[in-house]
């Protein structure tokens, strides 16, 4: 695959993995967290961690929007998608992640009519081709996906598709880094920032974290040696004593972000107050609800969703692990009443959680692999 | 935290996970016929159990049943597909064929197959005859009889066009021994060409996902690969799957956890096209678990295995053969992959159906 493969290349890893070798210092531990589950499904895809010297952990971040759904989101989505006149429509992996009753492939086996869609745009033609039914998109995601449903809601209200609508479960990703990095047991020393976020948004909202709490990031593409390469950025800034943000994925990067996108956020959503995360608890502002100019296309007022929450249980750690301060089989709930079949926290969700790799693999899943065992 | 206690999770882990699974589903939905666990729980916590018997037990592509000095082999599928007809094939071919490779697959010469149609009220006659077609020339390549069969009609809207279940019987060959109990480390695994040709096909052919791209299914028959690697590897052929719903990824989870040993296999010696890979990397999907319909599995002893590559690269639909792996003694019950890349990275059994991710 032309302008994939070369960023696959397994010589130029290996020459960065030497470089990356020769500038760690070998008295010191380098704690980096991926904040994007992009980037945690390309460290394990490519096996990225043999590539690096013991030295250097990566540490798995919060960003994989599907799996910091609350459950209280996922039953309001589950109880829309029961009703009747409803075509639930959502992206195919929302279809597996629990709520405190099931999930929406369940919820489809009993009779709902759930179906999976590539982009909202598919959404909208749903509603366009049943204009007797109500069709309901489960946005999800960080400003990643987030514009794609902006441009979704205006091309609605532009048609006047009124049978459609959008329950909103947009994330933003600065606040819960935010959070980690407010809490005061943490253990990481640098962080990758998530590329096809900043694609959006570009690299400035990261400047707080060298500016306010003295950690470098480097935000970085989605390919195997963007991953290496950044990396080896951020080992060269804490050797070299500098820290700010850099930006590794200058072909898909700009420092200002994507305006148009931007503007089009703006105008139809608008921040929430506070927002829960699976495992971690509420965090202020850090999600997107529909803004007052497209209230009526919102699934949330039209629908009245009761806005229960079904609160994690206090046993799960999800947040001490994340924060690097427990390994998984240190939480109590692991392996028993949170595993991959019926997970709890957001680690148990996807299979790249930390804690699913580790119930699934036990030590396998961070141990090095020998290269020399080829 | 200290070795001990985290050993102690690990453990219990273990024993949690050799405990004979109990199927608790209220209802069930599309994950259970995905192939991937919840296949496995609903067969092994639901089926085996109530049928309770040695031919089942082993769960391979066909049962093997003793018969005077003779064993039989007997294997059933049903065909589902959406749309009846697809890049590289149709229902009817793939119905005979599937069910003429898994009695392969298991060592058997096939004999003659049973056919049932279940038709949807209003299916236009020309695409029937096109798949009883389809069925005669694949039985006619294939070697096989179709010996008997069934045709029931059910109102619109109950069946997607047309489903068929075939069953054959098979000879299985006296001469071998093949389970995943017969493997051992060292042992090579061969695959009999590109992987994922046969799902990405399916999948670009439902039109959903408004991408063109040249895919083929590969269904076809597997006798004459079998053939020829039975004559090559001899006693040194110790087991064969056709990687079909699950695909690799799959098989090869099953093949660690029944052997009790690792498998390893090198990213850069599997092969799949350019443009089956780029269609899963679009849809997000991994095409380890995407299925085949005209692939073979194989597991040689090592003294045996390149004289079988030579021998299957020389066959039809066998051209582009590799060894992709091998048994080893650890990671015990695990596959792991080495990454072109030049990591390294475990390749779990599937969960669910493959869905894809966004992001």
């Amino acid at each position: 695959m032309k302008y994939v493969d070369e960023f696959r290349n397994a010589d130029l890893a290996r020459a960065v993995s030497a470089e990356i070798a020769g500038l760690v210092d070998p008295n010191r531990h380098y704690k980096i967290m991926e904040v994007c589950g992009g980037h945690t499904h390309t460290i394990y895809r490519h096996g990225i961690k043999d590539l690096l010297p013991d030295q250097v952990e990566l540490v798995h971040g919060p960003g994989c929007p599907v799996c910091v759904l609350p459950m209280g989101r996922v039953d309001e989505g589950i109880a829309i998608a029961e009703r009747p006149e409803v075509i639930f429509t959502c992206f195919g992996d929302m279809m597996r992640v629990p709520g405190s009753r099931g999930n929406l492939l369940e919820v489809k086996a009993e009779g709902a009519d759930i179906r999976m869609v590539y982009s909202p745009l598919d959404a909208l033609r749903i509603a366009r081709e049943n204009p007797d039914r109500e069709v309901v998109f489960y946005a999800i995601g960080f400003e990643t996906t987030a514009p794609s449903t902006a441009l979704t809601l205006r091309r609605a209200k532009k048609e006047g598709i009124e049978n459609f609508s959008v329950f909103c479960n947009h994330v933003t990703i600065v606040p819960p880094v935010r959070a980690l990095l407010d809490s005061p047991d943490l253990r990481l020393d640098a962080f990758i920032g998530p590329g096809h976020v900043s694609t959006v948004i570009g690299c400035r909202p990261y400047e707080f974290m060298p500016a306010d709490y003295g950690k470098p990031c480097v935000v970085a593409g989605f390919e195997p040696l963007d991953l290496m390469q950044s990396v080896l950025m951020l080992i060269r800034q804490l050797d070299e004593g500098r820290c700010e943000v850099e930006n590794q994925y200058g072909r898909a990067v700009l420092w200002e972000g994507n305006l148009k996108a931007l503007e089009a956020m703006s105008e139809v959503f608008e921040l929430r107050p506070y927002f829960e995360w699976r495992g971690l608890g509420f965090i202020a502002q850090s999600a997107l609800k529909l803004s007052a100019d497209y209230a009526d296309l919102d699934a949330e007022l039209r629908y009245s969703t009761p806005g229960v929450r079904v609160a994690d249980p206090k046993a799960c750690q999800c947040g001490e692990v994340l924060k690097g301060v427990l390994k998984p089989p240190e939480c109590k709930v692991f392996g028993t009443a949170c595993t991959p079949e019926r997970p709890l926290g957001a680690l148990m969700v996807s299979s790249e959680g930390a804690c699913a790799a580790y119930y699934n693999f036990g030590r396998k899943s961070f141990e090095k692999v020998e290269i020399g065992s080829r | 935290m200290s070795e001990g206690r985290e050993q102690r999770v690990l453990d219990a882990l273990e024993q949690n996970r050799r405990r004979p699974p109990k199927f608790t589903a209220p209802r069930i939905d599309m994950s259970h016929g995905a192939g991937g666990k919840a296949t496995h729980k609903l067969i092994e916590g639901l089926l085996l159990p109530a049928f309770d018997n040695p031919a089942l037990a082993p769960l391979s592509d066909a049962a093997v049943l003793p018969f005077g000095d003779a064993r039989i082999a007997l294997s059933t599928d049903s065909y589902v597909v959406r749309p009846l007809v697809f890049p590289g094939g149709s229902i009817g071919e793939l119905a005979v064929n599937g069910t003429v490779n898994d009695l392969a697959v298991s060592g058997a010469t096939p004999l003659a197959l049973s056919a049932a149609l279940i038709v949807e009220e209003g299916l236009e006659t020309e695409a029937l005859t096109h798949e009883i077609e389809a069925m005669a020339a694949a039985a006619r390549n294939a070697g096989v009889t179709i010996a008997t069969g069934d045709t029931k009609v059910v109102e619109r809207g109950k069946a997607d066009g047309l489903y068929v279940i075939t069953t054959g019987v098979g000879i299985a060959d006296p001469e071998l021994n093949l389970s995943s109990a017969s493997v051992r480390p060292g042992d090579k695994i061969l695959c009999s060409g590109t992987l994922g040709d046969h799902g990405a096909a399916i999948l670009i052919a439902r039109g959903d996902l408004e991408l063109e791209a040249d895919v083929l299914s590969d269904t076809r028959p597997l006798t004459p690969l079998v053939q020829t690697l039975k004559e090559t590897a001899g006693s040194g052929l110790r087991f064969m799957r056709d990687p079909t719903r699950g695909g690799v990824g799959t098989v090869l989870n099953e093949l660690a956890r029944d052997s009790g040993y690792g498998v390893v296999m090198w990213e850069e010696r599997i092969p799949i096209r350019e443009v089956v890979n780029g269609a899963c990397e679009i849809l997000g999907i991994d095409p380890l678990y995407v299925a085949n319909e005209g692939k073979l599995l194989a597991v040689v002893a090592p003294e045996a295995a390149d004289a079988a590559l030579e021998a299957l690269r020389s066959v039809e639909g066998g051209e582009e053969a590799g060894i992709i792996g091998e048994i080893r003694e650890e990671p015990e019950r695990m596959v792991l992959m080495h990454t072109r890349f030049g990591g390294a990275r475990m390749i779990d059994m599937l969960v669910g159906d493959p869905l894809p991710r966004i992001c």
